[in-house]
């Protein structure tokens, strides 16, 4: 079993049209950038993007919003993004909001065999139209699926052969629930470490949740705002 | 009508909700101002909803790093005894009432308490973010915004027009004219900004208002 892949494209084998892809990160911060990049060079279309936020015009998940390969968005959050805005207005684009928390638990939940849960978030609110309410000890909460995607392309500081992964700082954010929910998990990561040079006690995602693992041949990582103090 | 407050008195007043071993999520615009006003005496952990607890000041030039951002994509840095940890896990503390307070701004909030601030009809909808997590599951909910819109219209209202952000859900309201307490019975001013009647605050607020039998003046430290 060799879960390492010489590159993104390679490792976006079996990528096709149509398909639910998870693709980790928290705005800029923490994004697979060399498998979307792959994803875009690849042609697949009409694709439902699972993602917090759509990347910027042109870098993240915008590439492939240029490249009109994206049918749907589910996000919590799109507002750095002026071509989404365009698209969404013109129809060409679908687009369905989460509350930041929801989308990530249901994303928790379908990598951890829950087809459902309840939440007190968006109870009275536009998100939870048509949906189940019930009460529990007297409050009320709204029933939420899971989600799952085909593939999950998550973002990882470094990773071992068996694809045992450890983020860093806040590039974490959404990636290691998305690992857990793709049928196909991708992981591009800065550093691919010998088997046993994780500590199993600092491993923050098992490698059982990761099929493939890619080794990033350089990242950008754009920063969004850049805030500094003169110290 | 007295000057109204500007948005650092806001935060500096929001700032004496904050007590010692809090764990507190501030929201984007005046509620980030509330930072600078904590006394460093406290100790109190700042959540950031993308993953981290103990959210520090800006960097310096050469500590800036694209792996650690806040909710509002800036730079920043984590203080000593913070923890990096996955949205869900961010989200459990969140829903789960491990956040003591959280303060954000509106558009709107009714005398129930229900809050709106994420979308206006007919206008482009960025996203609710997490805002909806936050005030259906922070202990305490605090608002900060001014006491009427750029129209001069009140709002705190009887009930929210536009869609909510969440139900029920607001416990306290600091306005540039005063301090506003939801309560089983409504809105009830305990304290009016320097300068300004009760008289004057019920005058522009576009629901019933209680005045409390402590009404104080606001002070900021």
């Amino acid at each position: 079993m060799n879960k390492i892949y010489s590159s993104a494209k390679e490792a976006l084998d079996g990528v096709a049209d149509n398909m639910t892809i998870l693709v980790g990160g928290f705005g800029l911060c923490g994004i697979p950038e060399n498998l979307i990049h792959a994803l875009r060079d690849s042609g697949a279309k009409n694709l439902t993007c699972i993602s917090n936020n759509a990347g910027v015009d042109d870098f993240g998940l915008g590439l492939l919003l240029q490249t009109r390969q994206i049918k749907k968005m589910v996000s919590s959050y799109v507002g750095e993004n002026a071509l989404f805005a365009e698209l969404f207005l013109k129809g060409e684009l679908e687009l369905e909001f989460n509350p930041q928390g929801t989308l990530a638990e249901r994303i928790r939940a379908g990598g951890a065999g829950i087809p459902a849960f309840f939440t007190p978030t968006g109870v009275g609110t536009q998100v939870a139209e048509g949906k189940e309410v019930r009460q529990f000890d007297g409050r009320d909460y709204v029933l939420e699926t899971a989600l799952k995607g085909d593939f999950a392309l998550v973002k990882a500081w470094k990773a071992d052969p068996f694809g045992n992964l450890v983020f860093r700082k806040t590039a974490r954010n959404f990636n290691p629930m998305m690992a857990t929910a793709g049928k196909i998990t991708i992981a591009e990561v800065e550093e691919i470490v010998e088997l046993g040079e994780i500590d199993p006690d600092q491993v923050h995602t098992p490698g059982a949740f990761v099929q493939r693992v890619v080794k990033a041949p350089s990242l950008e990582k754009r920063i969004e705002q850049r805030t500094v103090s003169l110290g | 009508m007295a000057e109204k407050l500007t948005r650092e008195q806001i935060a500096q007043r929001i700032a004496k909700e904050v007590h010692d071993g809090f764990t507190v999520n501030l929201g984007i615009g005046i509620p980030t101002l509330v930072a600078n006003y904590i006394p460093n005496s406290m100790s109190v952990m700042l959540q950031s909803e993308n993953g981290l607890l103990g959210m520090g000041s800006f960097p310096t030039e050469d500590k800036v790093d694209a792996d650690l951002i806040n909710a509002g994509k800036q730079t920043v840095t984590a203080v000593p005894g913070a923890s990096f940890f996955s949205s869900a896990d961010s989200f459990a503390m969140i829903r789960g009432g491990h956040v003591d307070l959280t303060v954000l701004g509106a558009m709107q909030v009714d005398h129930k308490g229900d809050i709106a601030n994420w979308m206006i009809p007919g206008k482009l909808v960025k996203g609710m973010g997490g805002a909806m997590d936050l005030v259906a599951g922070a202990k305490r909910v605090v608002v900060a915004m001014q006491h009427t819109d750029k129209k001069g219209q009140s709002k705190l209202l009887e009930a929210c027009d536009l869609p909510l952000t969440g139900q029920s859900c607001v416990n306290r309201i600091v306005t540039d004219m005063g301090v506003i307490d939801v309560t089983a019975e409504g809105f009830e001013l305990i304290e009016t900004a320097p300068g300004f009647t009760a008289e004057e605050i019920i005058e522009s607020t576009a629901a019933p208002l209680k005045i409390s039998k402590d009404l104080k003046t606001m002070s900021f430290s």
